[in-house]
């Protein structure tokens, strides 16, 4: 029996229970790839489906349900800040402006100079936070316009 | 009823990084316990105890364990939802930075009850920073000989907040799209690579070790009728002390937002998040429990400054752009719902909006295939129900009035 991406039930659920992240289940193969590159380029997504014998449009079709997972190029560090409720109730427009002219891009988009990818996100479990920001896997909390620069001089 | 310390008792007292701390503590005694007490016995404890699921939906647990025990299938699984995406809920976040321990332990004994050699631990990707911690937890228990009968390996969400809900979640760690799955067959029958599942949420878990040490008794008489037990709350917004509070089930709305977490003004709370409930700081009295209001327990306060509008705005927009498409009434309906509120929001609503969205709401709610998309008009009908006035002030003058 073929699952979602090629590879038989029965085997996957065999090594699935012996060894952790066995290589063979396809978010896991790509969330690594995107931690590790920092995206997903076209020539691994072409490799892996050569490999897993499966279609690449099944391939982009979980990256593109996944906000975590871009095909795009990204920059060295990206930011995301909530834009939830509880973040916009303490100000997060204010935050997410000053980030916007501090960096002289708007959401979705990279620095020229590949430094910082800035998006908008929902919420990040940091509520008490607000307003709330990750930038790669770290939560700034109570954000403020002067905590900013100081926040964003420490990522290269 | 005043706050107590059941399922975060050990919060701020134990080392997390450090399991003789937690043994310290009366840690992994239950687990022994219901190792010498048997399977059945232990899911008889959990029925009689009354616990009910703490991630959204109420299920009692012990039935949901009993079902999957029961099938004949050799292979079955137990999933710990730890995707924690609802707007305002960060309870769960909090008790794996403190107490990863006793969600092992509950694990352990939820696996052994239930006959499970293999479980996961689905985290959001948003929470990678506590994957170490909850590894090294594993770890730990591993080397002292507590989890000889069960395998836990985590796995990461990437970024999708309907993989909480539990069929999408399972299609997640199968690798693929996180989207919704037709019901049934439910995973107590078919789950996991089809086969039988328990998916339980990390509160929930958290219990387990504390009904099984004090039993059955001891679980029930704490709470109302059909809601036994605490309930841990994230309160966030209009509050002076936003955080987590874990309060007995059937305590008042007042006394978490104005005796715990010191809020005035309040126009409205949001409870439940985005798929939740409003209720209206008139109806400050409202019990907190599974008979009246509850979802994941996340509360967002709105004080009189607020605008209803922009409440009812910001939940569409998160719900529409969450849904996973996969169904054509919460797809197109959360779409349509938010550009309507937005019309509102500019002032330029009309009788026949009011009505579109009364008939789009329970369309929705009758027709989606999950959650998402049945609880996604809740704060449209609520805001309606107790905002009317605010909605008809936002019809332009010439057309109030004006019949569809
Ligand atoms: C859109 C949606 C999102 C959900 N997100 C979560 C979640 O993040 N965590 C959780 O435990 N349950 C979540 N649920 C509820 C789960 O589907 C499921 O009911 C729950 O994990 C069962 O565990 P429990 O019985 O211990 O509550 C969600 C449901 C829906 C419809
Ligand atoms: S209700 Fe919404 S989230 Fe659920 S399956 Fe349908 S489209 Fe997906
Ligand atoms: S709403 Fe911003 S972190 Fe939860």
């Amino acid at each position: 029996m073929r699952n979602g991406f090629g590879i038989s039930m029965n085997k996957s659920e065999e090594t699935i229970s012996i060894s952790n992240n066995n290589g063979e289940n396809l978010l896991v193969l790509l969330e690594e790839e995107q931690r590790k590159s920092g995206y997903l380029s076209q020539e691994f997504i072409t490799a892996l489906a050569q490999s897993l014998d499966t279609p690449v449009s099944e391939i982009y079709g979980v990256i593109s349900f996944y906000s975590f997972l871009s095909n795009k190029l990204q920059g060295r560090n990206i930011i995301r800040i909530c834009k939830n409720l509880p973040c916009f109730l303490k100000n997060s427009e204010l935050i997410i402006k000053c980030i916007t002219q501090e960096l002289g891009i708007k959401p979705g988009q990279t620095t020229p100079d590949g430094r910082f990818t800035l998006v908008l996100t929902n919420c990040i479990g940091a509520c008490d936070k607000a307003p709330a920001m990750m930038i790669n896997n770290d939560i700034y909390g109570d954000l403020t316009p002067q905590k900013i620069t100081k926040i964003l001089e420490s990522y290269k | 009823m005043p706050e107590k310390h059941i399922v975060l008792r050990n919060c701020g007292v134990i080392n997390p990084e450090d399991l003789t701390s937690y043994t310290a503590r009366g840690g992994f005694q239950a687990l022994k316990k219901a190792l010498s007490i048997g399977p059945e016995q232990i899911i008889k404890e959990i029925k009689e105890s009354g616990l009910r699921g703490r991630g959204g939906a109420g299920f009692p647990c012990g039935l949901k364990w009993e079902f999957t025990r029961n099938t004949k299938e050799q292979s079955k699984y137990l999933i710990c939802n730890a995707d924690e995406g609802e707007v305002g809920t960060f309870k769960d976040h909090f008790i794996l930075e403190n107490d990863p321990f006793s969600l092992i332990e509950g694990i352990a004994i939820a696996s052994y009850a239930i006959g499970v050699k293999k479980s996961y631990i689905y985290l959001r990707g948003e929470y990678h920073n506590l994957s170490g911690r909850l590894q090294n937890a594993i770890n730990q228990a591993k080397e002292n000989k507590f989890l000889t009968h069960v395998n836990i390996e985590i796995r990461e969400g990437a970024g999708a907040y309907v993989c909480g809900e539990e069929s999408a979640l399972m299609d997640s760690i199968e690798g693929k799209r996180g989207e919704a799955r037709f019901k049934p067959p439910f995973p107590t029958d078919k789950g996991l690579w089809q086969k039988p599942t328990v998916i339980n949420n990390v509160e929930t878990l958290m219990n387990i070790p504390q009904i099984i040490l004090n039993g059955a008794a001891w679980f029930n008489q704490i709470g109302t009728e059909r809601s036994k037990g605490t309930k841990v709350f994230s309160v966030s917004g209009d509050v002076a002390c936003p955080g987590v509070y874990e309060l007995i089930l059937g305590s008042s709305l007042k006394e978490l937002l104005i005796n715990i977490s010191q809020s005035d003004n309040i126009k409205v709370v949001q409870i439940g998040g985005a798929t939740g409930r409003l209720v209206p700081g008139t109806a400050i009295d409202t019990p907190l429990s599974f008979e009246s209001v509850l979802g994941a327990g996340s509360i967002t306060v709105f004080n009189e400054t607020r605008n209803i509008m922009d409440i009812v705005y910001h939940t569409m927009e998160f719900l529409a752009e969450e849904s996973c498409g996969k169904c054509t009434p919460c797809r197109e309906g959360t779409e349509v719902m938010k550009l309507i509120i937005d019309k509102f929001r500019c002032g330029n609503g009309t009788q026949h909006d009011m009505q579109l969205l009364t008939e789009l709401s329970s369309a929705m709610s009758l027709a989606s295939l999950c959650g998402l998309g049945q609880a996604a008009p809740n704060v449209i009908t609520d805001s309606m129900q107790y905002f009317r006035d605010v909605y008809e002030s936002l019809i332009p003058a010439n057309l109030r009035g004006v019949k569809a």
